[in-house]
């Protein structure tokens, strides 16, 4: 789909002009941006759940994707690191570059690329069989990361990113079921920072904690977006507002605005977006 | 904090292992599905083998006729064998059928507390007792009692074998029943038992049918329960408290036998009794199939005996 | 009035069914008091096996070995292949496939157990003694102490085999329903972490649901172990000493095909008749165990998710 394709709707043209004039398609412009997503489509058993979504994410910040529920930004972001095409009946095309190179351009390369682009769930989902050590190095092991030291190293580091380690230090052997849920996400984060990923996903990380457990994660956020560009679907406004650099908001599978979040929320140019942002509906 | 620096560092130590893992992984692929090949084989070779030499034994003269004598070239019948069959389904249902659908009653309506508990483990846990064992105590119980082998005593021990099928899937048919409709009949007035035996009773009535079916093509299949009971027989049926012949007991007998045309006779009868097990639990399956959650759950599928 | 009527009916209903297994447990005690009385703890161990009036000597030992070591060889041969059938149709097998497939491997069941005898005393048995048992025999019989003496393909391997055959559909239709309850959040976990579908079975899947699986493989054990008549069929049939298992190409003899073969000879009354219960009374001891720890196994980790399982 080329820009300006659209003219027949005014209201179109206006949602594809501030959807897609920034995107420039040439390698340098990509580079600029550590993951790019371009004309994904995605649908369960022939539903379609995203419409032709066009977006961008920098490195070190943080973009949040907020919209009513069923709007897709979940599916979108499972469809960033090939996740969505693992539930029954599903299906995507499109595009998405992590520094440049498509993710979809072959079949099996799922797996490399899921490393590199960690995940974060609506629910904590630690493994419930194994240790609190082993949750975090379970992804080491599978990557083939045999030296002892260097991987008390990285569970020690990566329980310390998100405020873990001082409280389970003495636990490690401890099952990862026996934290409490704010923990268990954190130690989920945890387990995704083990192995080195470039990007993280967050689907709705808070949306099952309590309001102290959440401020926890969110500082933990805004420490994280130092080294990681994040992408965080969230369906509360103020988190978003909170923590996020740029915002995107979805509409019945659309992307229909995406800018800085200040901008989004302050002076939103489309007029679904200040009705949602305003919680006109929702 | 993990620093950049540090980051690159551990880095280093992933191994690029991906192509030996989508190597292992597609290697295991390929043994389960070899797995699922070793299982669908046999059921294949054992359809194959049963209409293959059972086929051309099978004529008018052979489901009605009684056994030929022994050794004979001449190929007898089992006629007996189907009838000692038919009316062993029949007279357990009579006991098997009502005592069932009364336990899964209880079992659904009333049966959340202790004995209900109790109940639902054991009744679970005779479903999947060795019915040779059901067959002897059968054995002492009435033939020892009664002084002889006789069709009661295979149908005392098929009921048992039915029953915990039948309140097994009653009790699932009925826990999926709406509560509304339970609600609705109270709300009129109408007193439990009522409502319990026309309302929810008639609403379940296919998971109720699955389950009897189910249960019908489980006993049709046991062997080991009657040897303890029904003896064999190479008679028509002369009495209830008389020994009866039965196909799987005649397929037993008949496989033990030298001679050449016993064993095709024996073939015979496979037919014939895999065609009603086997036609029963496609029948199952249809009406699973036609009316999802129609009962069944754990035993969509009747075990052979 | 109509209502307690009615429910004192249900729980009479239901009762039944303790009723049943308490008088089991009184008339197979009952029945074989006499083998008890005469034997006493050497009917369990000993392996004599005479039925002649005057000198009759019954020891259950090798029919209480030839269960295991059959039941035993079937899980080794059976648990693995369900596994993989199982894992097949929870993670791998196509949607379209997976009813007919699932039904397929569910109506191995079905099929009666004599029919499963009689095919393997005319088909299956030539397969395994020429394909299987020779070369085998042939190459290890030598050295290997249980593959040795002359295959006749009615041995303890053969019973072994099909019964293997027969608990596939058990161990694997429970296994892919348990299976099948892991939730998706666990796989995904896995996925996340750059995990192949194998990775992903072994890391999330197995873990989460061993205990099930146990249960699933013992209810399978279960079944092996009170199966009869293919047995019988297919076992060779040896009493006294030599029944005891020696080697898988020998013939053996079980708890239940012992009962099967011999019940005919045996005369009302007769010790003979009193030790073939005696060994069912056992048959019944080892059987409930199985079971009960099996239900309580599957049907914990079944219940959690009744929802997911049943609907």
């Amino acid at each position: 789909m080329e820009e300006g394709d659209d003219l027949e709707s005014q209201e179109v043209d206006r949602v594809e002009t501030i959807t897609r004039a920034p995107i420039v398609r040439t390698a340098i412009e990509r580079s600029k941006y550590k993951l790019v997503a371009e004309n994904i489509v995605a649908s369960y058993s022939g539903v379609v759940a995203v419409k032709d979504v066009t977006m961008k994410f920098k490195e070190k910040a943080v973009t949040a994707l907020i919209g009513p529920s069923g709007c897709g930004k979940t599916t979108f972001l499972r469809c960033l690191n090939r996740m969505h095409e693992l539930s029954k009946g599903a299906q995507v095309t499109g595009k998405v570059l992590l520094d440049g190179q498509d993710l979809y351009s072959t079949r099996e390369d799922a797996i490399i690329h899921r490393r590199k682009i960690g995940m974060v769930f609506q629910k904590p989902n630690p493994f419930p069989t194994m240790s609190i050590y082993d949750n975090v190095a379970a992804g080491l092991k599978l990557n083939g990361v045999r030296d002892r030291e260097i991987i008390d190293q990285i569970v020690k580091g990566c329980l310390e990113m998100v405020y873990l380690w001082d409280e389970v230090k003495h636990d490690l052997k401890k099952p990862g079921m026996s934290l409490s849920g704010g923990q268990q996400q954190r130690l989920c984060i945890a387990r995704a920072l083990a192995i080195q990923p470039e990007v993280l996903l967050m689907d709705e990380p808070a949306s099952a904690l309590d309001p102290i457990a959440t401020q926890k994660i969110e500082e933990m956020i805004t420490e994280l977006k130092k080294e990681y560009a994040i992408i965080i679907v969230t369906h509360n406004m103020q988190q978003a507002v909170r923590v996020s650099d740029y915002t995107g908001f979805m509409y019945l599978g659309e992307l229909v605005e995406f800018g800085e979040t200040v901008q989004i929320f302050e002076n939103p140019r489309n007029e679904i977006t200040a009705k949602y942002v305003q919680g006109q509906f929702g | 904090m993990i620093t950049i620096e540090q980051r690159a560092e551990f880095r280093k130590h992933f191994r690029n292992n991906i192509p030996t893992r989508l190597m292992t992984d597609r290697i295991v692929k390929g043994v389960v599905f070899c797995c699922v090949v070793v299982a669908v084989v046999p059921l294949g070779s054992i359809l194959i083998e049963v209409i293959r030499n059972g086929g051309p034994v099978l004529s008018v003269d052979f489901l009605t006729q009684i056994p030929g004598a022994v050794g004979s070239s001449q190929l007898g019948g089992v006629g007996p064998a189907i009838q000692g069959t038919l009316l062993l389904i029949g007279l357990s249902s009579l006991i098997g059928v009502p005592v069932g659908v009364l336990g899964g009653i209880f079992l659904s309506e009333f049966g959340s507390n202790k004995l209900g508990n109790t109940v639902r483990f054991f009744n679970d846990v005779l479903a999947e007792f060795p019915t040779i064992v059901i067959g002897l105590f059968a054995f002492v119980m009435i033939v020892l009692t009664f002084g002889s082998f006789s069709i009661l005593a295979g149908t005392f021990a098929l009921s048992i074998i039915m029953l915990p099928i039948i309140t097994r899937t009653t009790e699932e048919s009925l826990k999926l029943v709406p509560v509304t409709y339970r609600e609705a009949g109270y709300a009129l007035g109408i007193k439990r038992w009522v409502v319990i035996t026309r309302i929810l009773l008639t609403s379940a009535k296919s998971g109720l049918i699955t389950g009897i079916m189910l249960a019908v093509a489980r006993i049709g299949g046991e062997t080991a329960p009657l040897i303890f009971t029904i003896l064999g027989s190479s008679q028509f049926f002369s009495g209830l408290d008389q020994p009866v012949d039965a196909l799987p007991l005649r397929i037993w007998r008949l496989s033990l036998l030298p001679y050449n045309s016993s064993i095709a006779e024996g073939w015979g009868a496979a037919l014939v009794l895999i065609m009603i097990v086997l036609s029963l639990n496609i029948g199952i399956r249809y009406i699973f199939l036609r009316k999802q959650g129609g009962g069944g759950g754990r035993f969509r599928i009747a075990r052979g005996g | 009035m109509g209502d307690k009527v009615f429910k004192i009916a249900a729980a009479v209903a239901a009762t039944y069914v303790l009723a049943i297994i308490v008088l089991m447990v009184f008339q197979l005690i009952n029945g074989s008091s006499a083998i008890w009385s005469k034997e006493g703890i050497s009917f369990l161990t000993g392996s004599s096996w005479n039925a002649v009036e005057g000198r009759e000597s019954y020891g259950a030992a090798p029919y209480i070995a030839g269960t295991f070591v059959t039941a035993g060889l079937a899980m080794l041969i059976g648990v693995p292949i369900s596994m993989g059938i199982a894992m097949f149709m929870s993670e791998l097998a196509p949607k379209f496939l997976r009813t007919p497939l699932s039904f397929v491997i569910e109506l191995l069941a079905a099929v009666p157990s004599v029919i499963y005898g009689l095919w393997g005393i005319y088909i299956f048995r030539d397969y395994v003694r020429n394909w299987i048992e020779a070369p085998l025999n042939s190459t290890f019989g030598n050295s290997v102490w249980f593959l040795s003496g002359a295959p006749f393909g009615l041995d303890i391997f053969t019973a072994s085999l099909v019964l293997a055959i027969m608990i596939i559909p058990t161990i694997s239709s429970i296994s892919r329903e348990i299976m099948i309850a892991v939730p998706n959040s666990q796989r995904e976990a896995a996925y996340m972490l750059g995990a192949t579908k194998w990775e992903v079975f072994k890391m999330a899947v197995v873990p989460y649901s061993k205990s099930g699986l146990v249960g699933a493989s013992i209810l399978g054990l279960g079944r092996a172990v009170g199966e009869t008549m293919a047995v019988t069929m297919l076992i060779g049939n040896a009493t006294g000493s030599s029944a005891f298992p020696s080697s898988l190409f020998a013939p053996g003899q079980t708890m239940s095909s012992i009962i099967a073969n011999e019940f005919a000879e045996a005369s009302a009354g007769s010790l003979h008749l009193a030790a073939l219960i005696g060994i069912g009374l056992i048959l019944f001891i080892v059987a409930i165990g199985i079971n009960i720890v099996a239900q309580l196994l599957v049907s914990r980790v079944l219940k959690a998710h009744e929802g997911a399982v049943l609907a």
